[in-house]
């Protein structure tokens, strides 16, 4: 009995220390924290003159102004960020930018037109993987800073190429027009990178957040900048983590350990609809998925085989079913939403039309075509219903599973023969799309870009003049009729076949709202979150 | 007297023979080393070549410019030849460089200073999990050979290995964490503790006592308990099986049926002499079942959020980033080089033969 009790009171005594043990059941995220389980694997940088991934691009958004910006209070009007107003010469050669006055970076400095100018500059000297969207303005390391200077308040830059001044205004509002404080990026110089390695994972600009600190592979945390334009963000904090697999992230959510789930699968997403806890908001992307033929290979070269391919899709088949509320059928290469897109869709599966159509061009019995795609879903799943419906007209496809990146590879190397892959817009105007589906004007092996016409041999400099004269067109209703015939044309003669623009899925708890996912990731603005 | 006045050299000569054994044999393991090393990184650098994933594209996306592509080609040094690029390479590693990360932008040591610990903290535990219920389950298996409790506990291993740890991972978690509420969910903390505790060994559950944080602690120890546990099954099903194995060795051995007629108790024979002398065996499996729980579990990893060496491994694998690869190739080469050292210098603990 003495032995008993004494175990009893040793075993009390050592389980002492373990008495707060226990699980806090159900701890919900902060009231004053917004959290995110999204994949952010694809950030590699966080600096404005060099991030061009999708993460980077959104947290990028958060954590600096720019010098135009599309408002997340209305996301269809361009208005001023840095600048209060801007002009253009009659030409459409000079912008000029006053800079907004009272305006304080995170370190508490004036926003000037001096960071503006070297935030320009720096983006066109580092060269960094952006730096294009800037140089084909004709800025090169060379005269950019006799182009883009700043005098007192005011900003002014000329360009060298013609343009169409709505396109060099949208330019001002993708993440290579965010402001960086120059004074900050200067002091962390290292080896003459205009601050470029520190910027990576700091952040010196004058956003609604500032970065608290990026952990790759497993979070972003930001902090509400209280002094931001359009007044301190509800949210103190934000944090954003890296949550690899979709039903983790919906685990997650139920159980109030995040706030958003930003990558659920229509598997995960089916079982959530009707929960009063959790609601989904779902808004148009602007990422385009097609099937590329290569004009290289023997029986694509004909132009009666392409349109047959593209009647042995089974378009709308596929929407109902394996990509169910996550894309829907847009034939056009500009996404519905966007500058001067229309929604297009002349194509359906029809296969009695193709296989007269492939007899027309020599190939009754069909042929052998190797499709190349991303080993992942829903690629896979497309693959196959595509393999299936082109085997009813004999062609006989064989999938050829890769890695995203090596399809990526073999796809800019020009050796597929018929690849499905996905296209996202650069910047909010229609040149973006146009500029790579309809312009070949160099079908050498060694072109100075090389953009999708050319990846599948589509030699069309005629098609490129047209595209470029609807890039510098200074009067905006005929640069919306140029830009139809082009969507038209691509899409009828093109060697794409276009299928589908994405549907982006926000799912959310219900007490959480304000977020909601933009056309484009410089739109997905976390200000405006609130908890209720 | 004289016979001692010869034999006094005997002892240097000794000494001398000693010495030079173990300098041959100190040199034999450093050189089958320093070849390993040279083998991992040769093997490891050229399938890096070979494969068909672009480590330029993987740094400046799909869209750049053709000048931009050359620029950054040969900043990284892929316009030389492989065999230069390979000397070039070894001769940093030499230098103790393992070069930048293209994915995260930080010299590869500091990310695997980073992410290594998170897989350490959850191999140790994983491992615990797996010696303590594996080595009892597979003497108990063995003693019990044929019987019910052995067919149970084959059963239960069998299961362990081959059920994905992936469909297993995400059960667990929708039974323990969604539904019973037991453990935390994925990841190593919960946000409202994030950045709490300094970091000094990296491992949060080490970290958050030494700060004296009782709460962060529970919370890293019931985010950490779920995934452990998984892979503490995985490794309690090999563990077992292998106890059970080498017991049935043992048991059938004659001095167990002499320490038995000599009187001694059936638990004293199995648990202490038969069990005594399978650790010789269990101990070079139990450093190998470590070594494969800190290679990295990718999958347990992806499931749990878990920022680990698995997760950071397999990123840099499928974004071409070489430099990371090798890096963490080298880190679990010396982990399974130091724990072949390891198991070699606990045999004689467990083995007095080992010790002569």
């Amino acid at each position: 009995m003495t032995q008993i009790s004494r175990r009893l009171l040793l075993a009390g005594a050592s389980a002492a220390p373990f008495a707060g043990w226990t699980r806090i059941a159900d701890a919900a995220t902060p009231k004053d924290t917004a959290v995110f389980a999204k994949q952010i694997d694809d950030i590699l940088t966080l600096d404005p003159g060099e991030a061009y991934e999708l993460s980077g691009i959104e947290i990028a958004t958060n954590l600096y102004d720019r010098i135009l910006r599309y408002e997340a209070e209305d996301v269809t009007k361009m208005v001023g960020g840095v600048a209060a107003s801007w002009n253009v010469s009659a030409d459409g050669k000079t912008f000029t930018f006053k800079i907004r006055p009272g305006l304080k970076f995170h370190s508490g400095a004036a926003v000037t037109a001096e960071d503006a100018e070297f935030s320009l500059q720096r983006v066109v000297i580092l060269d960094k993987t952006p730096a294009f969207l800037l140089s084909q303005l004709g800025w090169t390391k060379d005269n950019v800073k006799d182009l883009v200077k700043a005098s007192g308040d005011t900003l002014t830059m000329k360009i060298t190429e013609d343009f169409a001044p709505s396109l060099v205004l949208n330019l001002m509002t993708s993440i290579v027009a965010s402001v960086v404080e120059k004074k900050v990026a200067m002091a962390n110089q290292a080896n003459n990178d205009l601050g470029n390695t520190w910027l990576k994972t700091n952040s010196a600009g004058s956003g609604a957040y500032k970065l608290v600190a990026w952990k790759s592979n497993e979070s972003v945390t930001l902090e509400a900048n209280p002094g931001f334009r359009m007044g301190a963000p509800h949210m103190k904090r934000v944090v954003v983590r890296h949550v690899p697999e979709p039903a983790s992230q919906r685990l997650l959510l139920e159980k109030n350990d995040a706030d958003f789930a930003r990558d659920l699968g229509p598997d995960q997403l089916k079982p959530l609809m009707g929960s009063k806890d959790i609601k989904i908001d779902t808004s148009k992307g602007a990422n385009t998925w097609y099937m590329a033929m290569n004009m290289g290979y023997g029986p694509l070269a004909n132009q009666k085989v392409r349109t047959a391919m593209k009647m042995l899709v089974d378009y709308q088949g596929m929407v109902n079913t394996i990509v169910k509320g996550k894309f829907f059928v847009q034939q056009s290469f500009l996404p519905v939403g966007f500058p001067f897109a229309i929604a297009y869709a002349p194509f359906k599966l029809d296969v009695a039309k193709a296989k007269a159509l492939l007899a027309e061009a020599g190939f009754k019995d069909g042929f052998p075509l190797r499709l190349s795609t991303p080993n992942t879903s829903p690629e896979m799943e497309i693959a196959q219903s595509v393999q299936q419906t082109m085997a009813q007209a004999g062609i006989k496809v064989t999938i050829e599973p890769l890695d995203k990146k090596a399809n990526i590879g073999q796809y800019r190397a020009r050796k597929h023969e018929m690849v499905l892959i996905s296209w996202g817009p650069d910047y909010f105007d229609a040149h973006t799309n146009a500029d790579t589906f309809a312009h070949n004007d160099d079908n050498s092996d060694t072109p100075k870009i090389k953009p999708l016409a050319w990846r599948n041999k589509w030699f069309i400099p005629e098609l490129t003049k047209d595209m470029l004269k609807a890039a510098k067109e200074l009067d905006a209703k005929k640069r919306a009729e140029q830009y139809v015939v082009l969507q038209k044309r691509v899409t009828d003669e093109g060697p794409f076949i276009i299928m589908f623009q994405d549907t982006p899925n926000v799912a959310r708890r219900a007490n959480v709202t304000g977020f909601a996912a933009g056309i484009t990731e410089d739109l997905n603005f976390y200000r405006l979150i609130k908890k209720g | 007297m004289g016979g001692a006045a010869q034999a006094a050299p005997l002892p240097t000569e000794g000494a001398a023979r000693r010495s030079w054994r173990y300098a041959r044999q100190t040199g034999g393991v450093l050189f089958s080393v320093a070849l390993t090393f040279l083998g991992l990184t040769c093997v490891t650098f050229f399938v890096g070549r070979i494969i068909p994933i672009d480590p330029v594209l993987a740094i400046v996306g799909d869209k750049a410019s053709r000048e931009t592509y050359e620029r950054v080609r040969i900043e990284i040094g892929l316009d030389q030849p492989i065999p230069v690029q390979y000397w070039r390479y070894l001769m940093k590693v030499l230098h103790g460089e393992f070069g930048t990360s293209l994915i995260t932008a930080h010299p590869v040591l500091q990310d695997l200073l980073r992410v290594f610990p998170a897989t350490l903290e959850l191999a140790f535990l994983a491992l615990f999990i797996g010696i303590v219920c594996g080595v009892p389950l597979g003497v108990f298996a063995a003693i019990n050979r044929g019987r019910w409790q052995d067919q149970l506990i084959r059963f239960a291993s069998l299961l362990g290995y081959s059920m994905p740890v992936f469909w297993l991972g995400l059960i667990g978690l929708l039974l323990f964490y969604a539904k019973l509420g037991w453990v935390e969910g994925p990841g190593r903390l919960d946000v409202s503790f994030d950045d709490i505790v300094p970091t000094v060994t990296g491992m949060i559950t080490i970290d958050s006592l030494i700060a004296g944080e009782d709460e962060v602690f529970w919370n890293a120890f019931w985010h950490l308990v779920l995934p452990a546990s998984i892979l503490g099954y995985l490794s309690l099903a090999y563990v077992a099986r292998m106890t059970r194995s080498f017991m049935l060795s043992q048991l059938s051995q004659e001095y167990v049926l002499a320490t038995l007629a000599k009187g001694l108790s059936p638990f004293r024979v199995v648990w202490i002499h038969a069990l005594g002398n399978a650790w010789v065996q269990l101990v070079t499996v139990i450093a190998l079942t470590f070594g494969s729980l800190l290679e990295g579990a990718v999958l347990t990893e992806t499931v749990f959020a878990w920022p680990g060496l698995g997760l950071y491994m397999k990123n840099s694998l499928f974004n071409a980033d070489l430099n990371a690869v090798l890096g963490g190739t080298m880190l679990v080469g010396i982990v399974y080089i130091g724990l072949n050292m390891l198991s070699d210098l606990i045999y004689p603990l467990v083995d007095p033969r080992a010790r002569k």
